[in-house]
């Protein structure tokens, strides 16, 4: 479904990412996991096509597409979605009128019609009953005002209402006490499928108790230096991620 | 929304400013120059009494001896005041027509402008005076609005039909005195509109009046003149296009509204003068007097929607004279390219537990100045006056200006001012954020800015909103690389 392959990419001349090899097949969830600085947030960046890093080698291909010059607009359009990190705030735009924007303009570009009132009623209603998310959250300007717990329930509703292919959570666990984490958590098991695929970045094996992943990869200074099963995390809750610098050095 | 974004996206890649085109129909236009002759010739042209005769040219001789006033933050080459034609009017116009007498080929044009008058009767429950040049054309359904008593007109004919409430109200407001402007305005005004809501009236629909320039070297000096009386309620709109050109036009309008006792009046613009081209050519010259009087325990609210002229000097007003009375300032200004904005609003309590509201948002792109000057004046009577006032700017781009110049002139202890301003940038942020769920960038700004504007949008009327809406899009087109 997603496959990277030998990634390079830098921002400002700064090589940052330094050739990233991973296939994600469908109904697949794969854990990245690594250090402060070891290049995930951009690696995410990057699959969804922010323009500020530029890619100098490599792939990023898309049931059998090459990304390279797609926008971000058209990667959303063709399944990629990315849960930020940093959820930014748009003042005066409700969340629903986000969503129905979002939405919309996904299905112009697959040449729909826009989605009828009513059914876009029943999906917000449907998906935020599945997230818990109070009703008048949904008026809210969005993320203006939001917690960090409601910032990334509300990513995870954008989620779940866009349905995507390969959904990125980035650092979704952090700023999440322990119920909205369950909520979340819940949330994206729900939404898994044999059809679509989940990377999730994280610094923590706690998120990974929640969504179990299939794999899970230890990124450090731009590469992935090591991949394994669920188990593997719980070696990096115990060991730290020194033993594994100390290996690739080696 | 109706718009759909393939509309939009077609204007964007055109470019072009969407009202501009130009009728091709016969006017009648006076020689250019601006004398005691000419002002004169417009009065007999109108068949005004002699009355109105010498209250123009009263106002020629004051603004003779004035100057052209240079404060506001704005920069542009000054009008040739003896280059302009000051009366332009279709020919074939004839002041006792009806609608169906109307040209058709000025029907035609309201069309394109996407006011179809026909509808409007029909549908849409508006009442529209149509002022295009000088002239009022067509007031459409007066005789509905007659049963209830209210008179809506253009004002050559309110100056013929009703002189004892013109002699009264007009000049009441704004003195043919306050300014250069306005007293150029009082001399040499061809048209405009009038509108009278009796005691304790309701009306039921809202009155509406497009200005439209359209022969080129006119100046469209309109004056409109409302007057709502004891509690009664008026809804009024105003909306303004011009074709595009090269060289600057020259549009000075005065507005005055008498709001009396428990009486209310709304009165929202969406202005669209021709704002130059993308390297500053051409455009309108914007110099507007607007100003409200209101009585005791009444209710004055400005709505304005500013995205067209080249340069834009205007600060509807309220005194509020009466006890209890109330003046409220919705507005949103947008700026691209050479556009150059300053305005804002001027509050002046007079009487006690009077309240004000000033909400202004300011959107500058492009090579644009914005700025907002407003003034909260509490008199040394004015015991227990509020004012709020939230002055927001967003700025797209390095290139472009955002000013607040707040005046603040309190001279009574109990009152209590609030000033809050803001600035903020659309980020690059905001942007990738939107796009990565799959809105692109040209979407993803008219969200962001209809987003930063809402509180004054929902203050238009729901017909003025769409358009409004629609507007900011257009005006904002290429703002972003």
């Amino acid at each position: 479904m997603l496959q990277i392959k030998n990634l390079h990419a830098s921002v400002e001349d700064k090589e940052i990412l330094k050739g990233i090899n991973l296939e994600v097949k469908p109904g697949e969830v794969h854990a990245i996991m690594g250090p402060n600085g070891s290049g995930k947030s951009t690696l995410s960046s990057v699959i969804a096509g922010k323009e500020e890093f530029e890619v100098t080698e490599g792939q990023v291909i898309l049931e059998g597409e090459d990304l390279e010059d797609v926008s971000p607009e058209e990667r959303a359009h063709k399944g990629i979605f990315l849960s930020f990190q940093y959820p930014v705030e748009i003042p005066g735009v409700s969340v629903t009128n986000f969503m129905k924007t979002a939405i919309n303009e996904g299905r112009k570009a697959k040449g729909l019609e826009d989605m009828p009132a009513n059914e876009m009623l029943k999906l917000i209603r449907e998906k935020s009953e599945m997230l818990e998310i109070d009703r008048k959250f949904l008026s809210r300007s969005l993320n203006e005002g939001f917690s960090g717990g409601e910032k990334k329930r509300n990513e995870i509703f954008q989620m779940a209402m866009l349905e995507p292919k390969v959904a990125i959570l980035d650092e979704t666990d952090s700023g999440l006490d322990i119920d909205a984490l369950r909520i979340v958590s819940n949330g994206v098991n729900k939404l898994r499928s044999k059809d679509n695929a989940v990377i999730v970045i994280t610094h923590y094996q706690r998120l990974l108790e929640y969504i179990v992943p299939d794999f899970v990869h230890v990124l450090h200074n731009g590469k992935i230096v090591k991949s394994g099963g669920k188990e593997l995390a719980l070696e990096l809750e115990e060991k730290g991620y020194d033993w594994l610098k100390n290996e690739a050095t080696v | 929304m109706a718009y759909t974004e393939e509309e939009l996206k077609k204007e964007l890649e055109t470019k072009e400013y969407e009202y501009g085109f130009y009728t091709d129909i016969e006017s009648e236009t006076f020689p250019v120059g601006l004398s005691e002759e000419i002002v004169i010739a417009i009065s007999k042209k109108k068949e005004e009494p002699e009355w109105m005769t010498l209250w123009r040219l009263e106002a020629f001789k004051i603004w003779k001896e004035m100057e052209e006033p240079e404060w506001a933050n704005v920069h542009y080459e000054k009008p040739d005041f003896q280059a302009i034609s000051y009366y332009s009017a279709p020919k074939k116009a004839d002041p006792n027509k009806t609608l169906d007498d109307v040209d058709p080929e000025l029907l035609e044009m309201y069309k394109k402008l996407g006011i179809s008058v026909d509808e409007q009767k029909k549908l849409q429950n508006v009442a529209v005076d149509i002022v295009m040049d000088s002239v009022s054309v067509a007031t459409t359904f007066k005789k509905t609005l007659a049963e209830k008593g209210i008179i809506f007109c253009s004002i050559s004919e309110a100056i013929k039909e009703h002189p004892e409430l013109v002699k009264k109200y007009l000049g009441s407001v704004v003195p043919k005195t306050d300014n250069f402007y306005a007293a150029l305005n009082s001399a040499v005004f061809s048209d405009g509109s009038f509108c009278y809501i009796p005691k304790g009236v309701r009306c039921p629909m809202e009155l509406s009046t497009y200005f439209r320039i359209n022969q080129a070297g006119t100046g469209q000096f309109e004056r409109t003149l409302v007057i709502a009386d004891e509690a009664s309620y008026v809804s009024y709109l105003e909306g303004c296009t011009a074709p595009s050109r090269d060289e600057n036009q020259l549009h000075a309008a005065v507005v005055e509204l008498i709001s009396l006792d428990d009486a209310e009046i709304k009165y929202s613009t969406v202005q669209n003068w021709f704002p130059g081209n993308k390297e500053g050519k051409g455009g309108v010259y914007n110099f507007v007097t607007k100003r409200a009087l209101c009585e005791k325990n009444a209710k004055v609210s400005w709505t304005q929607v500013e995205t067209g002229s080249a340069v834009t000097w205007k600060y509807p007003s309220c005194i509020l004279k009466g006890d209890n009375s109330i003046g409220e300032f919705y507005s949103i200004a947008v700026t691209n390219n050479y556009q150059q904005a300053d305005t804002g609003t001027k509050m002046i309590h007079l009487g006690k537990n009077t309240k004000s509201t000033i909400i202004s948002k300011g959107i500058s792109a492009g090579k644009s100045q914005n700025s907002y000057r407003g003034l909260v004046q509490v008199s040394s009577r004015a015991a227990n006056a509020r004012n709020f006032s939230q002055c927001d700017s967003l700025l797209m781009g390095n290139e472009c200006g955002a000013h607040t110049f707040p005046y603040i002139e309190a001279k009574n202890k109990s009152a209590m001012i609030e000033h809050e301003a803001t600035t903020s940038k659309i980020g690059e942020d905001q942007i990738f954020y939107c796009n990565q769920r799959g809105i692109d960038t040209e979407k993803a700004i008219a969200l962001i800015v209809n987003g930063f504007s809402k509180e004054v949008l929902n203050k238009l009327p729901m017909e003025f909103a769409v358009e409004a809406q629609k507007l900011l899009e257009i005006s904002l087109e290429g703002s972003v690389g």
